[in-house]
């Protein structure tokens, strides 16, 4: 019998629908592994192995019964724990929320349910998403899966904020998993474990129930070993969402259905500003590569500029800090989570104590940082200036896609780092978004898919970012390249 | 308008008035969550997992506050703007769950307007001031602390949290603590009338924020303080009072005013600091990104306008154009909703009682409500709210007056009958038989003896003291129980005293 945790989302749907195993012995499967990694991995806060195998159970008995089967029937799925999930804690990574289980259920996840997937457990991440190596989060880091060939067995980071979902993936303690993306947490987390996500087009999947970093950024999406797998999860998570102001009153186009690694007719455009001084020679490498597939896949190569790139770096580190400072604000020790009462203590020590002991130092710099800029006398030099250039980042896209179809770029700069390595300084930290982050200012999608490893046998990801709403022609390049780099690397099982 | 002055030591100086109102929008559920808003209910029973701030919760306007924002903006004849934004006002307090208030700054949604008061109430149509209007907002309310239920911790109530306010911010056109008295008046008459504020003062869904400065007539303006959360007309005109002869003091004694905020004590009519410029928060403004800006189409507005009523103003001039009423009676039925309401439906039932015109019973049925119904509800302790009589019952009375069926004076015994039995005028004037006697052969027999029982009395007045032909009168309705026709009674007495 096939080992059924090695199945991706297309797989597992088929081989329960047509009975070639059960829906719980799939679920079994996986929280087998997900049990078994829980020691070495860290990617889990919690295990709900009862809750996959519930829902399983009702894919089978639908099954037997003749009814029809949602488009995530059997699947068991990790749920990033920045969603809110009914009766299942949820803490965002922090402190401040430990302990905290919401009586709602976001409407992302609800979406996934109601497709038929089921809960293996809530991710680790980054502490309210702020990090690109998990090891904000106050419940431990999460560990790679992937180690770097030749005996160096320094732990790697699996990227973040969604770096529970990439290593749970890249490690198959679950096919697919939940992300979501403020300046590249689920494209960079994929680039480092050799999985592939998208971030749609802000506003596609509602942000009703996630816990908030930055409003203006954030996006849902899915993770998962396959393009067409991320088709898959996205259909069933996106959708318009009266609760949501900011979502997008657009039907969900048929993306499955709709793949097609043919690109003939399609312009992929290269944006000469992210071919930095400096860059990794196995970075460029593999985008030189990427260009290549897609030109195997008859789209045409054309050169394409987006002047206010280097600008997008410090547009993001102060727009997303200034949203997160308000956003964080309601973590006070009033109404719920942490409460820390000192003996004696006003309302204003009250809040002092809380929010000392309850946030990490990177979610701490971050409200510091969108404190200043929002105050008065800076407000106009930082926020008002970003969000202009916000505007120009926009534009240089708009003008880009005039030219183009799709933009192909690196993930990241570089392959996983090890943890630790950049923990102490938050400016070689914040680099690894300078790829990501552009297509987060302008809202656009953007997927991150394999290209293979590098000397030292680690993935490296290629992006695609698209214009708003097409993510299916994100999806159709990502998968024109999938299908020519041929990425079956899986880490070495160590843990 | 106004003179109003403080005569200080050094001379006479002139008050500067400023009020910014919040006013409660009329709404079933909050500006940005389902969650209802009726008074009174127990605390924390209205709340969602929006107005807790729960994490993951997310804003979403509610189209009816906004509606009711625009009538009111409409209703001062303010700028709609079609495109206006939401900001977050951000700081700390146990009643604000999110952190931060959801308000307008930058681009609120009505700009510049005005309402016009006037300060004589014998005559609405003169002393007019125009007082103008910066903006209006809409905004969250917080919510409530609660320090008289535990001795070492406070209690907070959201079921206000997330409520619809409209924050109407005049200019600094007021110079007197009647002028503000007045302007508060008009503007929660013309919210009532809109029907976008029930302006109850004491449940607190119209309270002002009352800027204040003096100076020397013709110097610059002075230093302000503001003075929070007043809570009724009588409150601002006495922290107006206050404050004015405080910064008069502080400035004659050497003084400088601070601008700080300031809280109102109604027991001692004082005002006193709360926090200090310096103190005072930053709030760090900036557009919530959780939220669209705010578009609104010609025929959302269109719509608006529509569905306003017929605003005081308008309808005082059209009582004293069309109907011919007194500027001071139109003024008076005017100046709450309410009574206009229950004039027009009087008028309406009076008109087709006796099949007359509006116009031609609006004279009667204005002054008998004004001076009669008015005046028995006092004394009863009422108001036209819980008034006992209906005007079909007021316009069945008024019809036995027009055609002549009763006096004007036995109209005042009907009434008070009416009040206390609920009957209707008819039934009581049958039952105690209180029709007037016009028959002149009746009316000439009782003349002919009160005159002749007062021989007396007849030669003087003959001999020149005119002034006896009301005691004539008096004993003839006195003979009669009242009931004599009053104007063939002195048509009668005229002719049989030559």
């Amino acid at each position: 019998m096939t080992d059924l945790t090695e199945l991706g989302v297309a797989a597992i749907r088929e081989g329960v629908a047509k009975g070639d195993f059960t829906a719980v012995e799939v679920a079994e499967a996986f929280n087998a592994n997900v049990a078994a990694a829980q020691g070495s991995l860290n990617a889990f806060i919690v295990a709900t192995p009862e809750a996959a195998l519930e829902a399983a159970r009702k894919v089978d008995a639908d099954r037997a019964g003749g009814k029809a089967l949602g488009k995530m029937a059997g699947v068991p799925i990790g749920m990033k724990d920045l969603f809110a999930t009914r009766g299942v804690q949820t803490t965002a990574a922090s402190h401040i929320l430990e302990g905290f289980t919401p009586q709602y259920e976001s409407t992302v996840s609800q979406k996934l349910w109601d497709a038929g997937a089921g809960m293996l457990g809530k991710l680790n991440l980054d502490q309210f998403a702020m990090g690109s190596s998990n090891e904000t989060s106050y419940f431990g880091n999460v560990v790679s899966p992937w180690r770097r060939a030749g005996g160096d067995n320094a732990p790697l980071a699996p990227g973040g904020s969604s770096g529970g979902s990439s290593a749970a993936i890249a490690a198959r303690l679950c096919p697919a998993a939940t992300g979501t993306d403020t300046g590249g947490s689920i494209r960079q987390p994929a680039a480092f474990t050799g999985t592939t996500g998208i971030k749609p087009t802000y506003g596609r999947c509602s942000r009703w129930g996630v816990v908030a970093f930055a409003s203006s950024l954030d996006q849902a999406g899915p993770m998962a070993r396959s393009v067409r797998d991320c088709a898959i999860m996205l259909e069933a998570m996106a959708g318009f969402d009266p609760k949501d102001s900011t979502s997008l009153d657009l039907p969900v186009p048929e993306w499955e259905a709709g793949l097609s690694a043919n690109l003939a007719g399609k312009k992929v455009g290269i944006p000469r500003e992210y071919r930095m001084d400096g860059m990794d020679a196995e970075v460029a490498k593999s985008w030189d590569d990427g260009i290549a597939w897609l030109k195997d896949a008859g789209a045409e190569i054309v050169d394409i500029s987006l002047p206010h790139t280097k600008y997008a770096l410090p547009t993001y580190y102060i727009i997303a800090p200034a949203e997160a400072s308000s956003n964080l604000a309601r973590y006070d020790g009033v109404r719920y989570g942490l409460r820390d009462l000192p003996d004696g203590a006003n309302l204003q020590d009250m809040y002092a104590a809380t929010r000392a002991a309850g946030f990490g130092d990177e979610v701490k710099r971050r409200i510091l940082i969108g404190t200043y800029v929002l105050s008065a006398g800076f407000y106009d030099a930082y926020y008002t200036q970003a969000q202009k250039v916000r505007t120009l980042i926009s534009r240089d896209f708009e003008a880009a896609f005039g030219h183009c179809d799709v933009i192909l770029a690196p993930t990241t700069p570089t392959a996983a780092f090890a943890l630790g390595e950049n923990s102490d300084d938050p400016l070689a930290m914040y680099l690894n978004d300078v790829f990501s982050v552009p297509a987060s200012l302008a809202g656009l999608p953007a997927m991150s898919v394999p290209a293979g490893l590098n000397s030292q046998g680690l993935p490296l990801g290629l992006q695609l970012i698209g214009k708003p709403f097409d993510e299916q022609g994100v999806l159709n390049a990502g998968l024109a390249i999938e299908s020519r780099a041929g990425f079956t690397a899986k880490p070495e099982k160590w843990w | 308008m106004s003179s109003y002055r403080i005569q200080g030591t050094t001379g006479e100086w002139e008050v500067v008035i400023g009020l910014e109102v919040h006013a409660q929008v009329v709404s079933k559920s909050k500006l940005f969550s389902g969650a209802a808003t009726a008074f009174g209910a127990e605390p924390n029973a209205q709340v969602s997992l929006v107005d807790a701030a729960m994490p993951g919760m997310l804003p979403v306007p509610n189209k009816e506050c906004i509606r009711q924002a625009v009538r009111t903006g409409l209703a001062i004849d303010g700028q709609i703007n079609k495109w206006s934004r939401f900001d977050r006002k951000n700081y700390f307090y146990a009643d604000l769950p999110q952190g931060y208030q959801i308000s307008q700054l930058y681009h609120p949604l009505v700009g510049e307007g005005h309402i016009d008061i006037s300060l004589d109430d014998k005559n609405p149509e003169a002393d007019v001031k125009r007082i103008g209007i910066e903006r209006i907002h809409v905004e969250q309310d917080a919510g409530k602390l609660m320090h008289d239920q535990h001795p070492t911790m406070s209690y907070v109530d959201l079921n206000r949290s997330g409520v619809a306010l409209m924050e109407i911010v005049s200019r600094p056109d007021m110079r007197s603590p009647a002028e503000a008295g007045a302007y508060l008046r008009k503007l929660r008459a013309i919210l009532r009338y809109v029907g976008s504020c029930d302006g109850n003062m004491e449940e607190g869904s119209m309270r002002a924020d009352v800027n204040v400065s003096v100076r020397k007539p013709g110097d610059e303006f002075g230093t302000r303080t503001e003075t929070k959360n007043v809570n009724s007309v009588r409150f601002v005109m006495a922290t107006i009072e206050h404050e004015a002869n405080r910064q008069v003091d502080v400035l004659e004694s050497g003084g400088k005013v601070v601008q700080e905020t300031r809280l109102f004590d109604p027991d001692t009519g004082t005002t006193r600091s709360m926090r200090s410029k310096e103190d005072a928060h930053d709030y760090r403004y900036f557009p919530d990104p959780d939220l669209l800006p705010l578009e609104l189409d010609d025929a959302f507005v269109e719509a608006c306008r529509a569905s306003l009523p017929e605003l005081p103003d308008a309808k005082r001039h059209r009582y004293e154009n069309a109907l011919g009423l007194t500027p001071y009676v139109a003024g008076v039925l005017t100046a709450e909703v309410e009574t206009a309401r229950w004039f027009e439906a009087l008028l309406g039932e009076a008109a087709a009682k006796q099949g007359k015109g509006e116009e031609a019973v609006a004279k009667q049925a204005a002054n008998w409500l004004t001076s009669e119904l008015f005046g028995a509800l006092n004394r009863l302790g009422r108001s036209l709210d819980d008034s006992p009589l209906s005007p079909l019952q007021a316009a069945e009375l008024l019809a036995l007056i027009g055609n002549g069926t009763i006096s004007g004076s036995i109209a005042k015994q009907v009434l008070e009958k009416m009040l206390e039995t609920g009957d209707g005028a008819q039934t009581i004037v049958e039952r105690e038989g209180l029709r007037q006697e016009s028959d002149t052969g009746a009316i000439e027999a009782v003349v002919a003896k009160v005159l002749a029982d007062n021989a007396d009395k007849v030669e003087q007045y003959k001999g020149g003291k005119e002034a006896l032909f009301g005691f004539f009168v008096g004993q003839t309705m006195k003979a009669m129980q009242g009931k004599g026709n009053p104007q063939v009674v002195n048509e009668l007495l005229k002719k049989a005293l030559g």
